[in-house]
C-alpha cells in the first residue's frame, strides 16, 4: 500500500500515451512508460492540471458518487462558494441551496458565513502574530502539499487556523446530532468541490487526525442535475438575496477575495502554480518579509478556476466580483459579528488540531556521499543528452530522464536521439 | 575516504540582468534538496547564494559561480569582474551601501547583503582588487550531517 493517497487515477484503457499530462505536471510527477501515463505518488500534489490537459479524458478525479448519501441518516450539502459562481448572475446562492435540497440532501449549508468567520479569525491571528512572515493561507490543499513537498522550510508560514469547510462540518455534526438525536457519524456532510484536491484533504487531511467531512461531490457531476432541480425553485428578488450573503465569505471563491474583503494592509494574492512557485522562491530567499499575508491558489483565479468546475473561470470570477461589489456599494453588512468571532477565537474554536509535517522528496540516497556521487552521475548523463526535452523517452525533460536513469527507473537506451559515444 | 567524492558545477551570472536574478540560487536549492541536506542548511545556503548573486547583478559586469559539494560541506565561490570593493571592512558594516537610487527603488542595495551572507554561512572569505573585481568564498559545514 502506498503511503500517500491520491484522488487522480489514469484509466489505462483510455490512455493513449500522448504525454500532454507529463508536460504540464508542475512537479514532474508523471512518466509515460509503455505508452501509458503513470503517476509518481511521492511527487504528486493533486493539483489536477493533468485532468485538464488530457486529450483522451483518461485522467479521472475520484470524487464520491451520489449514491454515498444513502449511507447516512441525515445528509447535508456544503457547497464551496465557487458553486455560486457557476450559474448566471440571476441565480443567487439561496436558490442554489434550495436546489441542492431538491436533489435529495436533507439540508444545504451556506459556507460563506463560516468563511467570513475564518476571515475575521485570520485578521485576529495576524494582529498578534510575531512569528515568520509572510503567513500563507492554507485554504488550498494543493498549496499545502506543494509546501510540504517542495518548500518544507516554509511549513511554519502556513496559518494554523482550520479551514472553513472543516469547521462547518464539525459544527454541523455537533448541532444536527443533538437536534435529531443521531450519532455524529450518522450525519453525512458532503462538500461540493471545485477540485479533486479537496478530496484528499478529506480522506487524508494534512496534519490532522480526521476530517469532519464525509465526502466530496464534484461541481461538474452535480451541475446538470442541479440545474434541472432549480427549475421549480422560486426566485427571490436580487436585493433580498444579497441581504442573506456574507461578503467576507464570498471572497473565498476567488483569488484576492480574502485580502480584498478584509482590507488587509500588506497582503499579496497569487494564483496558478507557476506563479505561486515564483512567489515561494522569493519567500525562501528572504525577499517578502514586508508582506503579512499571502493568499495562494493552485488554480488560476482561485477556486472558481478548479478543474471540476463548469463555467469559464473568468466569467465565474466576474460573477463573484460583481456580488462583492454590489454588497460593498449597497453597504449591506451581512457579516459575522466580530465580537462573537473574537470570543470563539479566544476559545480556540478556529485552531487546527495536530501539527503539519513536511513531506520532502526522498533524496538520491540516504548516505550523503553516495547521493553526491549519484548527483554527479546525473550531471554527466545529462551532458550526453540532446537537451531538447522531447519527451519521447517518457520523462518530461532531459534532466528528469537523467535522474530516472540514475535511480534505475529508466535505461539510457530509452533516449531515441542520443548517439552512443 | 569520502574526500574524492565531489560534485562541482559552474554557473555564469551576468551583471544588470535583473530579470534572471535569483535563478541560480533557486537551482542550488533544488540540488541540495535532491541530496537530502537538512532544511535549515538549505535555507541558509539559499539566502546567502541569493545575496551573493544579487551583488553581482547589481554591481559587477559578470561572474562565475562555482558550487562545490563534498560530504564535508558546501562551498560557493564567486569571482566577478567589476569595480571591486575599495574598503572591505566598511562594506561588511550593516547598512553601508554604494547602491544607486535606481537600485534602491527596486528594493535592493540596503547594505545588508554581505553582512547577511556572513550571518548565514559558516565561513566567509572576501578579497577584492578595486577596478578589477571581487572574490567571495563561502562555506557551509556538512560534517555533522555526514557523520549520522
Amino acid at each position: 500500500m502506498s503511503q500517500y493517497l491520491h484522488f487522480i487515477r489514469v484509466d489505462t484503457d483510455k490512455c493513449e500515451g500522448r504525454m500532454q499530462c507529463m508536460r504540464v505536471c508542475p512537479t514532474q510527477a508523471i512518466r509515460v512508460r509503455k505508452n501509458k501515463a503513470t503517476i509518481i505518488e511521492e511527487k504528486c500534489i493533486d493539483c489536477g492540471e493533468c485532468i485538464n490537459a488530457c486529450p483522451s479524458n483518461a485522467i479521472i478525479p475520484l470524487t464520491d458518487p451520489f449514491g454515498e448519501l444513502t449511507k447516512f441518516r441525515h445528509t447535508v450539502a456544503i457547497p464551496s462558494p465557487a458553486l455560486y459562481a457557476q450559474f448566471g448572475h440571476k441565480i443567487m446562492p439561496d436558490k442554489i441551496l434550495n436546489g441542492l435540497k431538491k436533489l435529495g440532501f436533507d439540508d444545504a449549508f451556506d459556507l460563506a458565513p463560516s468563511c467570513g468567520e475564518v476571515s475575521f479569525a485570520i485578521q485576529e491571528f495576524l494582529r498578534e502574530h510575531k512569528g515568520p512572515k509572510p503567513m500563507i493561507s492554507n485554504a488550498c490543499p494543493t498549496i499545502v502539499r506543494l509546501i510540504q513537498v517542495k518548500y518544507p522550510s516554509l511549513i511554519n508560514h502556513l496559518t494554523p487556523l482550520d479551514i472553513p469547510r472543516e469547521i462547518a462540518g464539525r459544527e454541523i455534526k455537533k448541532k444536527k446530532s443533538k437536534r435529531y438525536g443521531l450519532k455524529e457519524k450518522e450525519i453525512g456532510t458532503f462538500y461540493i468541490t471545485p477540485c479533486p484536491a479537496k478530496m484528499i484533504s478529506i480522506k487524508q487531511p494534512a496534519g490532522k487526525q480526521k476530517s469532519y467531512l464525509d465526502g466530496a461531490i464534484s461541481i461538474s457531476d452535480i451541475y446538470g442535475p442541479l440545474l434541472s432541480a432549480m427549475e421549480n425553485v422560486e426566485n427571490e428578488s436580487y436585493n433580498k438575496s444579497l441581504e442573506n450573503l456574507c461578503i467576507l465569505g464570498m471572497g473565498w471563491a476567488m483569488v484576492g477575495g480574502i485580502c480584498r474583503t478584509l482590507r488587509l494592509k500588506n497582503s499579496l494574492a497569487v494564483s496558478g502554480l507557476t506563479e505561486t512557485i515564483k512567489v515561494f522562491d522569493d519567500i525562501e530567499k528572504g525577499k517578502l518579509k514586508h508582506i503579512d499575508y499571502i493568499e495562494a491558489y493552485s488554480c488560476p483565479q482561485g477556486c472558481v478556476g478548479g478543474s471540476l468546475t463548469v463555467e469559464n473561470l473568468y466569467i465565474s470570477y466576474n460573477k463573484i466580483l460583481k456580488i462583492i461589489e454590489a454588497l460593498e456599494f449597497q453597504k449591506i453588512k451581512a457579516c459575522p459579528d466580530i465580537q462573537k468571532v473574537r470570543k470563539k477565537y479566544a476559545q480556540d474554536y478556529f485552531f487546527k488540531k495536530g501539527k503539519l509535517e513536511p513531506r520532502p522528496l526522498k533524496p538520491l540516497n540516504e548516505d550523503l556521499a553516495i547521493a553526491i556521487k549519484k548527483r554527479k552521475e546525473k550531471e554527466e548523463i545529462f551532458a550526453s543528452l540532446p537537451k531538447i526535452d522531447c519527451g519521447a523517452c517518457g520523462s518530461p525533460t532531459c534532466m528528469a530522464f537523467a535522474e530516472d536513469v540514475v535511480k534505475g527507473e529508466a535505461k539510457l537506451t530509452d533516449c531515441v536521439i542520443r548517439k552512443d559515444k | 575516504m569520502h574526500a574524492e567524492v565531489e560534485l562541482s558545477l559552474n554557473f555564469d551570472i551576468k551583471g544588470r540582468n535583473f530579470s534572471k536574478a535569483g535563478t541560480i540560487s533557486t537551482k542550488i536549492k533544488e540540488i541540495l534538496q535532491e541530496l537530502g541536506i537538512p532544511m535549515s542548511i538549505i535555507r541558509r545556503t539559499a539566502i546567502a547564494a541569493y545575496e551573493a548573486e544579487m551583488n553581482v547583478v547589481m554591481y559587477a559586469d559578470k561572474a562565475q559561480l562555482t558550487l562545490c559539494l563534498t560530504p564535508a560541506g558546501i562551498s560557493i565561490i564567486i569571482n566577478d569582474e567589476g569595480p571591486g570593493i575599495e574598503d572591505i571592512k566598511q562594506a561588511m558594516e550593516e547598512g553601508f551601501s554604494t547602491a544607486t537610487d535606481e537600485i534602491r527603488e527596486m528594493g535592493f542595495g540596503a547594505g545588508m547583503g554581505l553582512p547577511n551572507i556572513k550571518k548565514n554561512s559558516d565561513k566567509m572569505k572576501i578579497s577584492s582588487i578595486p577596478g578589477k573585481g571581487t572574490s567571495l568564498d563561502i562555506f557551509f559545514n556538512l560534517s555533522k550531517v555526514s557523520e549520522q
